[in-house]
């Protein structure tokens, strides 16, 4: 059984269909990624799955259905979205928008745990912490995002283009940290157009196109294909 | 300057005091502003219910015969917060949470109606039971306390006489905004409205639910609205169902002064327009050598909104709560 499998999604904003007929599915410890240009649906995929967009189609977790829950609902059962632009709560502290992942717990003990883990990842967050979110850099955020992320203790970790607007030096640490999520047995859904460094960390890939599956693969597989090499990977 | 000085002391506390009433009920246009990008019209006729809950209150209580004190008086504003901090909530689930996506003029609308509802239901339950619409309620501190002449600097000061429910609206209002503002920024779910104002889509991805800390902002705003109105009835003594407009509107002039969405803005922004309010009521006359009288008083206050806001749009605190990345 897959931990998170989408069967014949669609998705629409308001009358527009931007996703037609969506499958894929990610099973347990992978890092799976989902590739394709700038509109092609890999933001709307991943709101689909947290239901922050119009869907029909069946969405499992677990084997069970979550297509009609809230948002808020289906990060209770261990979805964790790392939203594109990163989306920090620009006026609360960098401590505060990390308690703000860990908001369905109630242990303090259990917080303070689960902060510490994320300060190991993420040691330039713990330099932070009492720092407005808005004040930070463009890669201090996306750190300061996925620990946010880290928070809520996910079973899968859905990461939109983390390597967005940042300086390549800074990619290939982010780069690095997800891979070293994914070795401690973190599952990982990654969108990127950067779909070079994506490949080479995933092990399966899925190509999108306006809204289609076009491709899909084991990740070194892609890496060699003609055709990908030429769209994404010029 | 010697005749304004003279009456100082009685000027910064009846200031104080109308200040701290605005000040606590901007507190509810802000915290909804902030969260929705709502004006909530109908918030000033949450107050004026308050007023008359806490009144209507109080006549039960003599007419069962409870001795008025400051026990009953908390008792009171306890009642009352929550009668008006349920009504809050029933307004957002029945009027605003269904026009959520409709364009921001539409809900506003619906506030401006739900307004005219009050009032009239207001009017209507004010005149069934006691035959006029005008009402004057039981007061619970009638005494005053007097402050005696003194002169500092050459300058005579007059003697002057307060009532002690102006401490009692004073102290409780501060109390209000001490626990509110702690309540924002210390505890989860205040963090947590703060961060559904900033992103509400993200807060939602954070298992935070958007409709519950946006039912929770009304129902703390109606509260302290609706307690304000209580603590207004005590020391003005009479009431009306139409007190609720003028005075919102003066209470939503004060969240704007401060920048509106910024909670601390608002109660600076409340204490300002109070105190100038009654300085100019005061002192007109005097400044500008009996041209302009204390009727005058609200043009005053206006001009300098105008004036901060020609220099700060934003307000004296502006956007230090909503910045857009
Ligand atoms: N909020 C929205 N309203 C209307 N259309 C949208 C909205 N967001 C995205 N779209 C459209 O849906 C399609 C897919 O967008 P998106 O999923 O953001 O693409 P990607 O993340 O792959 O760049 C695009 O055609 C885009 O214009
Ligand atoms: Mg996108």
């Amino acid at each position: 059984m897959s931990l998170l499998q989408l069967q014949s999604i669609r998705s629409f904003y308001g009358q527009i269909e931007a996703l037609h007929d969506i499958s894929l599915h990610v099973q347990q410890g992978e890092i799976v990624t989902l590739i394709g240009s700038n509109g092609a649906g890999k933001s709307t995929t991943l709101k689909a799955i947290c239901g922050q967009v119009k869907t029909t189609g069946t969405i499992l977790f677990e084997g069970n259905e979550i297509q009609s829950q809230p948002p808020h609902t289906i990060a209770e059962l261990g979805i964790a979205h790392v939203p594109e632009g990163r989306r920090i709560f620009p006026g609360l502290t960098v401590k505060e928008n990390l308690e703000m992942g860990a908001f369905q717990v109630k242990d303090k003990k259990q917080i303070t745990e689960r902060m510490e883990r994320v300060f190991q990842y993420f040691p330039r967050v713990k330099e932070r912490l009492s720092q407005k979110g808005g004040t930070m850099s463009g890669g201090e955020q996306q750190m300061l995002a996925i620990g946010r992320g880290l928070m809520m203790n996910p079973k899968i970790l859905l990461l939109d283009e983390p390597s967005m607007g940042l300086a390549p030096v800074v990619v290939e640490q982010i780069f690095e940290i997800i891979q070293k999520l994914n070795q401690s047995g973190m599952t990982i859904l990654l969108v990127e157009q950067n779909a070079y460094q994506a490949l080479q960390i995933a092990d399966r890939g899925y190509v999108i196109q306006t809204g289609s599956i076009a491709l899909q693969d084991h990740a070194d597989v892609l890496l060699g294909n003609e055709q990908i090499r030429e769209a994404y990977l010029a | 300057m010697q005749e304004i000085l003279s009456t100082l002391p009685q000027v910064l506390l009846d200031g104080l005091t109308l200040g701290a009433i605005y000040a606590v009920v901007a507190l509810g246009y802000t915290m909804v502003y902030g969260i929705l990008e709502l004006i909530n019209f109908a918030h000033g006729e949450i107050f004026m219910a308050g007023a008359f809950i806490g009144t209507a209150l109080l006549f039960t209580f003599v007419d069962i015969g409870l001795a008025l004190n400051w026990l009953t008086l908390i008792l009171v504003l306890l009642l009352a917060s929550l009668l008006t901090g349920v009504l809050g909530v029933g307004i957002e689930r029945i009027a605003y949470r269904p026009l959520r996506k409709a364009p921001k003029l539409i809900p506003l609308i619906s506030a401006v109606g739900i307004s005219f509802i009050l009032q009239d239901l207001v009017r209507f339950i004010a005149e069934y039971k006691t035959g006029n619409y005008i009402v004057t309620g039981q007061t619970v501190f009638e005494n005053k306390i007097a402050i005696p002449a003194f002169s500092i600097g050459g300058y005579d000061v007059h003697a002057s006489a307060i009532k002690s429910n102006t401490l009692v609206v004073i102290g409780i209002a501060v109390l209000i905004m001490i626990v509110l503002d702690i309540f924002v920024n210390r505890t989860k779910w205040g963090i947590a409205m703060r961060a559904v104002a900033q992103d509400r889509d993200t807060a939602a991805l954070m298992g935070i639910n958007v409709n519950k800390v946006i039912a929770l902002t009304f129902f703390i705003g109606s509260a302290i609205g609706g307690a304000t109105g209580v603590l207004y009835a005590q020391q003005y003594a009479t009431i009306n169902p139409f007190i609720g407009f003028i005075l919102g509107l003066k209470a939503f002039t004060a969240a704007v002064l401060g920048g509106i969405g910024n909670i601390r803005g608002a109660m600076f922004g409340g204490l300002l327009i109070g105190l100038l309010e009654v300085f100019a009521a005061a002192n007109l006359g005097i400044l500008t050598g009996g041209a302009l009288g204390a009727e005058y008083k609200d043009v005053f206050a206006f001009i300098i909104l105008i004036l901060v806001l020609i220099f700060k749009p934003a307000g004296l605190f502006g956007q230090a709560v909503k910045e857009k990345v």
